[in-house]
């Protein structure tokens, strides 16, 4: 044996270790979106579930995220097929309510899925008490860079998205994220 | 009575699926866009399959994504372009091959590299332990030589 | 009950592996070699009880005891029996029972075939053997434990993965990559004993080395062709390989023990590429045990990545002691291993092996880098990047066309080396089945260039090779007066290894073609159709009948009736389908495949409306993809002729 060539051979392997070490505490299944700090992407989607009043839209109104500047805005894509979704429900109905009398909007973006059974899947769960609008050929869900359901984008009041929760939202995560933006200075065009 | 709830549940996904499924049949394809289409489909990763092009993908948020690569080359935009847009919603992840650049070469660099050593090696190898001459058969040389 | 006599088994086996392997340092410290002779009884006894602990979840799978925790997560009511059966190794925990038990059958295997054997050779590559048992062992009662209780006992369970209850290939697929896989670890066995008793410079271990290499290397060929093949027939885009690293697990160390196997014959002959060879035979083990690793840890995003947990760290531990052990004990050898032979010239096929060698190593290389550099991406610039299918195709097909070349070069050209005439009067006739090659190719209507170059490639080797055995057969026929037939059933009989091998060649020119082809001229389309209308292909018309749903015990099924006509006749009826399993979100597909020698029409169902009224169909034609199979099942038979031991080899063997 020569022991000396034979333990500088064994050192290589150490990197080599602490490498896939490290590639363990990684989750290759964690994509970071890029839109964070971006301009959240327009869009204008017709409303076909209504909501419930006081955060109440007429069905076959166009809601433009260009309007919605000055207001933080959660941006919900879900379907009636997304078992996650039916788990973050609730969080999001009751959230959107205990937020009402801030400058903040929920919108549902229904993600291939027909509004009909989108429709039947909120009286099933008990209604949602924010409106939903609806995506054919998942032309937003694509410009918002969507992997699958439920995803849940914040934009803040000047347009930009700050943040994206991949997966059911739990309320903890929700609350703090939207105090935190409501702490944060006002931009200026705020009405 | 759980399994019911399940195949029924199930059922409604299977309506998903006519979410793709247009009003009116497409129009006969143009065939030269269509070839474009797919050369950058192949391209693009699809985000809910692993490791499949939306190009192959049966997947619908891929045929929805390859119709957007069809729209916006309809609309005069490059493949570059197209490819920009995509890396600025998915990030570099899209890309199924990464772009040629910066610490991206090392991919691509250490293979030749291996390469271009090694014939150096089999060269070295090969003048070192080689016969000067044609030699004749070698005690080693077994039952396979030719006559 | 069932659970109990599992578990017990599991803990006893691992008791007896552990002693297995502490035997032989304690046989070397008290100079008791004798006490090596329990080394067998350790192997065979391991061997029970791992058989009874599969034995005892298959049993389990079968009576549906969902108290056991793996039944309960892969179990259920409605399943078909076979797949009850198969799913012993659909999920994590019941693969690596199947490997401890696939491993236990070889060490018992390898001590079976040799057990006339004296030395010391056996007993310590036995000892390694059981060293890698000792891990899975602990794997098996630790992190990997399928036979935890699970109270109270749920009436049925989930059932097993759709994608693995989809297609009969799943029960075969996975055996015999397990087979191809888990036996790689034999040689490396070998090696490690060699290095250890100090026999590395002698010839017995580098003969069992190859012989159970090329078992092993024919299993894991059979793994991969029906891996594609399983790929092809069930996840519905048409392909075959996707450069998944699941894959390229597998495909990694097929490589390097493609290389082993060539190199291994410059070692024999010329007495040259010790160091080179051994460290092959260290390599394909590491990256068996690396791929799975890399698979079942969720280190890298896979189709068939099992869910994570601890397991990866066990996995890793287990990869440090293997490399540090190996690189320590390689390197510490490595001046015993100087070469001392010579080769036969500058032009001869020992630099032909040589290339190969390097391209066959620059290819694992490739693989590798491409299947790690996500990781690496990340770890240097913080940002997640893909490697797929594009990169490797770019990568990979220079070195593919010209290994195709090689082959042909390779046995055109004698051992001894040949002057430059010799050389130019070997070299050149194989240039007509080239041209030839080239011109069907582009009659056929080839014109993508690598698939020109391996056509000429493949033209170029395959007129090599059968220019080899036409030599061969018409030197007997000359000499001694036999017929073609008889010439050349004696021929390949009187040299196995070469012409066994040389068929296996000719096997992998038929899948290089075929999948040049199909990639070549792969036409599809897809179009939404109402019932009655029909779109057309390749000539191929195809028309929707009808859309309808029915349900199985386990799954809702969604079919599209086509009927496939040319010119006006019918050739056939199809129906791609839709499968929805309750436990799953999105639908798995089963295509249909109308397979001829000529191509494939291969037809997926990708979206339907629930009333019936339309469905769009993805059509894909694909030529010569059978032949990618045959080819396959080719180079198997070559690799059984090589092995199939004549009288001569076997007393060499038992002697």
């Amino acid at each position: 044996m020569n022991w000396r060539r034979a333990l500088i051979a064994g050192a290589v392997a150490i990197p080599v270790l602490f490498f896939f070490a490290w590639g363990l505490t990684r989750d290759p299944g964690e994509i970071p979106s890029p839109l964070p700090g971006r301009a959240a992407p327009d869009f204008a989607l017709e409303v076909f579930a209504p909501g419930e009043p006081p955060l109440a839209r007429a069905v076959g109104d166009t809601v433009r995220a260009s309007a919605l500047k000055g207001r933080i805005v959660v941006l919900n894509f879900w379907a009636s097929w997304c078992l996650a979704c039916r788990d973050e429900h609730t969080i999001l109905s009751q959230g959107a309510r205990a937020y009402a009398d801030q400058p903040v909007t929920f919108l549902g973006v229904l993600y291939n899925d027909e509004p009909r059974k989108g429709n039947a899947w909120i009286a099933e769960m008990g209604g949602q008490s924010y409106p939903s609008v609806n995506d054919p050929g998942a032309r937003t869900a694509i410009e918002y860079g969507l992997y699958g359901v439920p995803e849940t984008f914040f934009v803040n009041a000047e347009g930009r998205v700050v943040r994206k929760h991949t997966g059911p939202i739990p309320a903890a995560v929700l609350k703090g994220i939207l105090d935190s933006l409501l702490a944060a200075p006002r931009a200026a065009t705020t009405p | 009575m759980m399994r019911r709830t399940l195949v029924a549940l199930a059922l409604a996904v299977a309506g998903a699926g006519a979410q793709a499924v247009p009003e009116s049949l497409p129009p006969r394809a143009d065939s030269a866009l269509e070839a474009r289409t797919s050369a950058v489909a192949a391209q693009l990763r699809c985000p809910v399959c692993q490791g499949v092009s939306i190009q192959d993908s049966p997947a619908e948020l891929a045929q929805q994504m390859r119709g957007v690569v069809r729209d916006q080359l309809a609309a005069g935009r490059s493949p570059e372009e197209v490819k920009a847009y995509f890396i600025s919603k998915y990030g570099e992840w899209i890309l199924l091959e990464p772009e040629a650049r910066g610490f991206n070469l090392l991919a691509y660099g250490l293979p030749a590299l291996l390469i271009v050593v090694g014939l150096g090696v089999v060269a070295v190898v090969v003048r070192r332990n080689s016969a000067r001459a044609p030699a004749p058969a070698s005690a080693a040389v077994g039952v396979d030589e030719e006559p | 009950m069932t659970r109990l006599i599992g578990l017990d088994a599991l803990w006893l086996s691992l008791a007896v592996s552990l002693f297995g392997v502490l035997l032989v340092p304690a046989a070397i410290i008290r100079r008791r070699p004798e006490w090596l002779a329990w080394t067998r009884s350790a192997v065979y006894t391991n061997f029970a009880l791992l058989t009874l602990a599969a034995g005892a979840m298959v049993y389990g799978l079968v009576a549906h005891d969902f108290s056991i925790s793996y039944v309960a997560q892969v179990g259920s009511r409605a399943t078909p029996l076979l797949f009850t059966v198969i799913s012993l190794w659909g999920a994590l925990e019941g693969s690596i029972l199947f490997w401890a038990w696939v491993l236990a059958f070889y060490a018992a295997a390898v001590l079976w075939v040799n057990r006339d054997r004296e030395g010391t050779l056996v007993p310590y590559a036995s000892a390694v053997i059981l060293a890698v048992a000792v891990f899975f062992g602990i794997l098996l009662v630790g992190p990997a434990n399928p036979f935890h209780l699970v109270s109270p006992v749920p009436p049925d369970g989930p059932g097993p993965n759709p994608l693995l209850q989809n297609h009969i290939l799943m029960a075969v697929h996975p055996p015999l990559l397990y087979l191809g896989y888990v036996g790689l670890t034999v040689p490396f066995a070998f090696a490690v004993a060699a290095m250890l008793n100090g026999e590395v410079l002698q010839d017995h271990w580098v003969v069992l080395a190859r012989r159970w290499t090329l078992v092993a290397w024919a299993l894991l060929s059979a793994a991969i062709i029906a891996g594609m093949w399983w790929s092809y027939e069930v996840l519905g885009w048409g392909g075959y390989w996707a450069w998944d690293p699941v894959e390229n697990a597998s495909f990694m160390p097929w490589l390097t023990a493609t290389a082993y196997l060539h190199s291994v014959m410059v070692q024999e002959r010329r007495g040259l590429l010790r160091l080179w060879t051994l460290n092959l035979v260290v390599a394909t083990f590491v990256l068996t045990i690396l791929g799975t690793f890399l698979t079942r840890s969720g280190i890298v995003s896979s189709v068939h990545a099992f869910t994570q947990g601890t397991i990866g760290w066990y996995f890793l531990a287990f990869i440090g002691v293997v490399l540090v052990a190996a690189l320590v004990l390689v390197a510490g050898n490595s001046d015993r291993l100087k070469s001392e032979g010579q080769l036969g010239g500058v032009i001869s096929r020992d630099t032909v092996f040589l290339l190969n060698n390097l391209l066959l190593t620059a290819f694992t290389f490739t693989v590798l880098v491409g299947t790690l550099f996500p990781l690496v991406a990340e770890a240097a610039r913080g940002v997640k990047v893909s490697v797929g299918e594009p990169f490797f195709n770019r990568m990979t097909l220079p070195i593919c066309v010209a290994l195709l070349f090689l082959m042909g070069v390779g046995p055109a050209l004698p051992w001894r080396g040949v002057s430059n005439d010799e050389a130019r009067s070997r070299l050149l006739p194989p240039a007509v089945g080239a041209a030839l090659a080239l011109v069907i190719a582009l009659m056929s209507g080839v014109r993508m260039p690598y698939a020109l170059l391996a056509w000429v490639s493949a033209g170029y080797a395959i007129a090599a090779v059968l220019r080899e055995y036409q030599r061969g057969v018409g030197g007997r026929m000359r000499a001694r007066g036999e017929r073609w037939l008889v010439a050349l059933v004696r021929l390949v009989r009187g040299n196995r290894r070469r012409y066994g091998g040389f068929l296996s060649h000719i096997g992998v020119f038929v899948v290089a073609l075929a999948i040049a082809t199909s990639s070549a001229l792969r036409r599809e389309h897809e179009q939404t159709l109402r019932p009655g209308e029909s779109m057309s292909l390749a000539g191929f018309e195809i028309r929707l009948d009808k859309v309808s749903g029915r349900e199985e015990p386990q799954r809702a099924v969604i079919g599209a009736a086509v009927t496939i006509l040319r010119g006006g006749a019918v050739l056939r009826r199809m129906e791609p389908r839709m499968n929805f399993y309750p436990t799953q979100q999105s639908p798995v597909p089963t295509p249909d495949v109308r397979s001829t020698p000529a191509g494939d029409l291969y037809l997926t169902l990708m979206a339907f409306r629930p009333d019936g009224t339309t469905a769009t169909i993805k059509a894909i034609h694909e030529p010569l993809v059978p032949w990618i199979w045959i080819g396959g099942m080719i180079v198997i038979l070559g690799a059984l002729v090589a092995l199939w031991p004549t009288p001569a080899r076997a007393t060499e063997a038992a002697a």
